[in-house]
């Protein structure tokens, strides 16, 4: 990952006051990213469904943590949650100190499109768009300037080696291939969060070890990366492993 | 920098502006998002341009047909204009119609020949072509006589069998000569005029210098004798022309069925009446409304069944592509990108088949009236307003697919996506 001027500068339109707030953040070692406290989530009144109970969570920067925990306990929720995808029901969710309960939609989708990046099992790749393409989408809704978006995209794809494969269509692609693709995506821009859910899934042992070896690199270039997974080895690799059980969280010992 | 401001993220991060899409950025997503799928694309458009092909060639079609009705109707009849006294003028003996009326006719634009005509009383006098009082009578006939401006000849459209017509010369020096129609000059027994033959009209002689073969208007003047007016006027006594026959250009009917009251009686036109044929205007319209309204309705049918079908469409790629709804949520899309993308698809899809539809559409007009020799007629507003009908089209079947779209959870797009 570059240092952090160089990446903000991919802002385009970003005033120079917003760079220099964004610098500052990053200079704090200590702020958590995230916080959650006491954070609920119940879908549906008739009988209502509990997919999050007092869920409280603190991610650093820079840190990684793995969420475990058998389907249907609330793992996805979480992201979403942490995503900005979803609004608790209740708690407080901040995220680098805002509040996102407060936040109208438009204005999490702009949170999404700003700071959070997603990495998903499947890959969502758009398969008649190529491979440059697909990672350019993920400038389309932030607003910054056309120019110089090829040239962001490349480099995003050279971050996870995939530079090569710009002018791919994903169909052509292997799993791995397509999920540093994604991954590139989700690199694009200035991000501070990074959601992998389940993004081994479909990956061999081989493609495994190199993604894995990619997210130390990207925790390393100060990326907070929470990754939701079944898979021991990827869950090893984190510095926090989580467990959701019934939509509670618990702490658990690597 | 005004707009920002008030912008920003309450709360601890007002950092973050509220982003707005480029135009550019949204139409290449609507593009790319169209031509994913060409195929499908090319069969939704085609409802709407098989509606608005119809729609284009049913209005072309009628109003080509419509003209060419127009264009084989009797020219003669149809640039003819007859202007006499009306009942409160006096009626047929109402002495309106000034002498000067040729003269000021053709000042008119759109008058190709004007004379004037009227009956001329000879108070029982008989015509002779031979000189002998024949005390049995049988060379003398009664002949009906007209007396008509020199103009007349030509806006009856006559034609000359012998001779010549009488000019201006001969009305003003009042010269007792005429012109005779077919049946008179048969009835008389004449048939040149190059010996100069001469016909007495009660006791007076007049000279014969010309003979009609026919005339296209006024019929009457086919068994007539005709004078100058002003041989007739001081012959005579003729107080008045009776009527004032016009030839106007086509196409100037109505314009001259106007103008010529008032050029002929500037003090009062009502006392003047004017005979014209039916408007071809009118008349075009009335055979095209018939053409019009069956294929109206197919057009408008069709553009209907088009319009659901590219809702349709639109709705099913909504739901096929939940997941890619999904993915645009988590990259930033707001519901309003969402809901303008698939907004633009189908409206994209509708101007596609208004484009196409205008263009079979001419191209049907064009060969029919080709294989009929006709003139292909269109309206300019509709071949360029197809287009936009067809994107009004698209953007009103899109509307609810793409609220559908704009609505979706991002959680739930996600889920069922992947």
């Amino acid at each position: 990952m570059r240092p952090a001027a160089s990446r903000s500068r991919a802002g385009g339109r970003v005033s120079a006051e917003r760079a220099a707030r964004l610098r500052r953040r990053r200079a704090q070692p200590h702020g958590a990213l995230v916080e959650l406290i006491d954070v609920g989530r119940t879908f549906g009144s008739d009988p209502p469904v509990v997919a999050l109970d007092g869920v409280t969570l603190e991610l650093q920067r820079g840190s990684s943590v793995a969420i475990v925990g058998p389907s249907g306990s609330g793992k996805s929720t979480l992201m979403n949650v942490l995503g900005c995808l979803d609004r608790p029901s209740s708690g407080t969710y901040r995220f680098d100190g805002i509040d996102v309960g407060t936040l109208s939609d438009d204005e999490r989708a702009a949170l999404r499109s700003h700071r959070i990046g997603f990495v998903f099992q499947s890959f969502n790749l758009l398969g008649h768009r190529t491979v440059l393409e697909n990672v350019m989408l993920a400038e389309v809704y932030r607003g910054v300037a056309r120019e110089g978006r090829a040239a962001r995209a490349l480099e995003a794809l050279r971050q996870v080696g995939m530079e090569h494969r710009a002018d791919f269509f994903p169909p052509k692609l292997s799993g791995g291939e397509q999920q540093r693709v994604a991954i590139a995506r989700a690199l694009m821009g200035d991000h501070s969060l990074l959601l992998c859910d389940e993004p081994t899934g479909n990956l061999d042992s081989v493609n495994t070890e190199a993604l894995l070896a990619l997210f130390d690199q990207l925790g390393e270039a100060g990326l907070t990366l929470v990754t939701v997974t079944h898979e021991e080895q990827v869950a090893a690799h984190a510095d926090r492993r989580v467990r959701m059980i019934d939509g509670r969280l618990d702490e658990e010992q690597a | 920098m005004k707009r920002r401001a008030p912008r920003g993220f309450r709360g601890a991060g007002p950092d973050l502006l509220r982003r707005r899409m480029g135009a550019r950025d949204l139409m290449a997503e609507a593009t790319a998002g169209l031509l994913a799928r060409p195929a499908r694309l090319a069969l939704t458009v085609l409802g709407t341009v098989i509606g608005v092909g119809a729609l284009v060639a049913t209005l072309g079609l009628s109003k080509t047909a419509g003209n060419q009705i127009v264009g084989r109707f009797d020219a003669v009849s149809a640039t003819d204009v007859v202007v006499s006294p009306s009942v409160r003028g006096g009626g047929a003996g109402g002495a309106v119609l000034p002498w000067d009326a040729e003269a000021r006719l053709r000042r008119l634009n759109g008058v190709v020949a004007a004379g004037t005509l009227a009956d001329v009383d000879v108070r029982g006098a008989l015509v002779r072509s031979v000189p002998i009082n024949d005390p049995l009578g049988t060379g003398a006939v009664p002949l009906p006589m007209k007396a008509a401006s020199p103009g007349l000849f030509r806006a009856v459209r006559a034609q000359l069998a012998a001779g010549r017509s009488f000019d201006a010369g001969h009305s003003q020096r009042a010269d007792r000569v005429l012109v005779l129609g077919p049946n008179a000059a048969l009835r008389l027994g004449i048939d040149r005029v190059d010996h100069q033959p001469a016909v007495f009209v009660g006791d007076r002689l007049y000279a014969v210098v010309g003979l009609l073969a026919d005339v296209r208007r006024q019929v009457s003047l086919r068994g007539a004798a005709i004078m100058p007016e002003g041989t007739a006027r001081r012959e005579f006594g003729l107080r008045a022309p009776a009527l004032a026959q016009i030839e106007t250009r086509l196409g100037a009917v109505r314009l001259i069925s106007h103008q010529a009251p008032q050029a002929l009686s500037p003090r009062d036109p009502r006392l003047l009446k004017v005979a014209a044929p039916p408007d071809p205007a009118l008349l075009k319209r009335a055979v095209a409304e018939d053409l019009d309204a069956l294929f109206l309705l197919l057009g408008g049918v069709s553009l209907l069944v088009g319009a659901i079908g590219i809702a349709n469409v639109t709705l099913v790629s909504v739901l096929e592509r939940v997941g890619e709804i999904g993915l645009r949520r988590s990259l930033g899309a707001g519901r309003r990108h969402i809901a303008a993308q698939f907004l633009l698809e189908s409206t994209g899809m509708g101007l596609a088949g208004g484009l196409i539809g205008a263009s079979v559409g001419t191209l049907v007009i064009v060969a029919v009236s080709a294989s009929n020799t006709w003139t292909p007629v269109l309206d300019p507003w509709v071949p360029l307003g197809a287009p936009l009908l067809g994107a009004v089209i698209g953007l009103v079947s899109g509307t609810y697919p793409a609220l559908r779209a704009a609505s979706l959870e991002p959680v739930d797009a996600l889920r069922a996506g992947t």
